[in-house]
């Protein structure tokens, strides 16, 4: 019984270009080290290994590669945050606690291909000379844990991982760390401090870049899965070659998960900026569902603005002239659909059709962002759970006009005004539904309802207000 | 329920529940104390308070739940205080204080589950188990089933979106349910036990 849908034989979609995900849903390949070595797995390292550690963080930054985890920070110039003249140990983690609703890419990276993980890891350790490694995985994959404790053994086995790597003289030790649950674990900082064992709080920046002062107040680097499998493939390729494919500004490929009302839900891997939203959604995803019609899309995990497919952007033409374009004409990549008020973060996609109701679900993503709320800011904390009561108040039909409004300014006043990003990914969803879609939660209130009790106790107390009762 | 004279006892209340015959009692031994200290050796020197989640979760697969008894032990292994045990466990939502049913579902009900019907496998699952669904609000949202056999989570994102509606049954995740597919796992899980 395996934890993933696992499609023995899918044929990629013609228009994919699988580099991370080339083993995923092969046939007869499994997580074991021989699959990985006969597929030409841990060559990268054993060539990187006899190099100087600068010079691969140097292919690393000519490659131009950026993070996957959401922020889409360069990885290669990360590294070089670590200060000069560093005595104190240097950690590295790589962040697996995927928890963005909607983004799924991890999952099966480290179920199916845990080795690729590891080559990148070590080869990321190196470049930064990190001696201690920790893998910071979800709860949630309790059977990723053990393929990746096999994977962690075998390496070991294989001098890959331990003592005197491959006889370069380099010492290397990696370990796994499960979190228990919690969203504001994926933040780097809260993260750190869930490994130091400490209640999971974010970490003010400055000064807590974790680059300078991390875990164990000694520089950390944090990666996302996906970055370092990426790495492994700038080593292979060469960082120039890397450069050359795909967006200017966003290299490589990039992992879409594509959730929703679509007909072929699932995951697929492009060069980045390859394609547009429009071809992803009606071609590699086939389509809106029998009789429907796209209606809103969330581009890049929860926490992003939502785009309404009716809404009119406005585009360049390569001549400089403003061109009229919709959301299913912005490419893929990380910085286009940027341009247009949203982001495309971690690469989930979540398609909604012209059956859903908006407010619902806005309501659904306040329930996760308060549930999820760690509780350190004010205005995040307290301000989560009073846009849940208000959007269950809009779409049980008892609110008025103005606590669309009053929605709105609730998450005006969240966002910014936090220690970490989570600030943001709670008020930007709110901002956008509120704003995109006006019309259709003003048409689940009514006036009178301002001057209706809004819970059995104000009720009680209103028999005291009024002589007819 | 005892009445609770502090804040530490008021944290670690002993919580009833019919799932515990399905678990053993919590006893320190020699055994448990040796393998907390295996995972306070994969941490750096002196940095025994990392160990804290990877020990409970060795409590929690073992026990079911982190009881207060444990609670004191888990802070012995860390060197830590109590208090600090019991903020690490309330913050969480993926640690339990109170015994789940033998076999616990976790159901997700984030966005993209509930684009494909998550919401309403939680009400489905609830009527065929007897279980009042009432009980999953508040801060540790879980149902136990009378018999102590089943337990029923709603739960955030087990990120495995483009597969919808996921549940999770102990350890093992099944994806693309529906309500004929949760019949069959039912049906399969209750003659396991």
């Amino acid at each position: 019984m395996s934890d993933i849908i696992y499609k023995p034989g899918h044929e990629p979609h013609p228009r994919e270009t699988r580099r991370i995900f080339r083993n995923i849903d092969r046939v007869g390949y499994t997580p074991s080290i021989d699959s990985f070595i006969k597929d030409g797995g841990y060559e990268t390292l054993k060539k990187v290994i006899k190099t100087e550690p600068a010079s691969i963080i140097d292919e690393v930054k000519k490659s131009g590669l950026r993070g996957r985890g959401g922020a889409g920070f360069p990885t290669g110039v990360k590294w070089t945050f670590i200060p000069k003249g560093n005595t104190k140990p240097v950690y590295l983690i790589c962040n697996c606690d995927e928890s963005e609703p909607g983004t799924f890419k991890d999952r099966f990276i480290v179920h199916q291909d845990p080795h690729q993980l590891l080559e990148g890891m070590i080869i990321a350790c190196y470049a930064v000379q990190a001696h201690y490694a920790i893998i910071y995985m979800r709860e949630e994959f309790p059977e990723a844990a053990k393929i990746m404790r096999t994977a962690l053994k075998e390496a070991e086995q294989h001098h890959f991982l331990g003592k005197n790597i491959l006889g370069s003289g380099y010492d290397l030790r990696i370990i796994l760390h499960r979190g228990a649950g919690a969203y504001i674990c994926g933040e780097e900082t809260g993260l750190i401090n869930s490994i130091e064992g400490v209640r999971p709080y974010p970490r003010i920046k400055p000064p807590f870049f974790p680059a300078a002062i991390g875990l164990y107040g000694c520089p950390t680097i944090v990666n996302n899965v996906e970055s370092l499998c990426q790495v492994r493939q700038v080593l292979m390729r060469g960082g120039e070659a890397y450069a050359t494919d795909g967006a200017q500004r966003s290299p490589g490929t990039r992992i879409i998960g594509v959730s929703g009302d679509v007909k072929r839900p699932g995951y697929y891997e492009i060069i980045s900026g390859s394609i547009t939203y429009g071809e992803l959604l009606y071609d590699l995803c086939g389509g809106p569902r029998e009789g429907r019609t796209f209606k809103a899309i969330i581009p890049g995990g929860a926490s992003a603005k939502v785009m309404s497919c009716t809404e009119v952007l406005k585009g360049r033409n390569p001549d400089g002239s403003v061109r009229k374009m919709s959301i299913f004409d912005v490419p893929m990549d990380l910085d286009s659909i940027a341009q247009h008020g949203s982001m495309s973060g971690s690469g989930g996609v979540i398609v909604m059709d012209d059956s859903r109701s908006m407010p619902e679900m806005l309501r659904n993503l306040n329930r996760f962002f308060a549930w999820e709320s760690c509780g350190q800011c004010t205005p995040c904390r307290e301000g989560n759970p009073w846009m849940l009561k208000l959007s269950e108040r809009i779409c049980a039909g008892k609110a008025a006009p103005e606590d669309v409004d009053l929605l709105k300014s609730v998450a005006d006043n969240i966002c910014g005004r936090t220690v970490c990003a989570f600030g943001e990914a709670c008020s930007w969803p709110v901002q956008a539904f509120t704003t995109k879609f006006r019309e259709e939660f003003l048409a689940k209130t009514q006036p009178i309802n301002a001057l209706k009790p809004h819970n059995p106790e104000t009720a009680e107390a209103r028999k005291f207000l009024s002589r007819e009762d | 329920m005892t009445e609770s004279t502090d804040a530490i006892s008021a944290l670690t209340v002993e919580h009833p529940s019919p799932g515990k015959k399905y678990y053993p009692p919590f006893q320190p031994t020699a055994a448990l104390e040796k393998e907390a200290k295996e995972y306070v050796s994969m941490y750096p020197e002196g940095k025994e308070l990392s160990a804290v989640l990877p020990i409970i979760h060795m409590i929690q697969g073992k026990f079911g739940y982190i009881c207060p008894e444990s609670m004191s032990w888990i802070a012995q292994q860390c060197k830590c205080t109590e208090i600090h045990v019991a903020g690490i466990v309330s913050f969480y939502p993926g640690i339990r204080t109170r015994c789940p049913g033998k076999w616990h579902i976790r159901v997700c009900h984030t966005i993209a589950c509930a684009l494909s019907g998550g919401e309403e496998l939680i009400g489905y699952i609830c009527e065929k188990l007897g279980i009042d669904p009432k009980e999953l609000s508040g801060d540790e949202p879980m149902g136990i089933s009378p018999d102590g056999l089943w337990s029923i989570e709603p739960v955030e994102c087990l990120a495995n979106c483009g597969f919808g509606p996921n549940l999770m049954v102990n350890d093992t995740l099944y994806s693309q349910m529906d309500k004929e597919k949760v019949d069959k796992l039912l049906a399969e899980y209750a003659e396991k036990a």
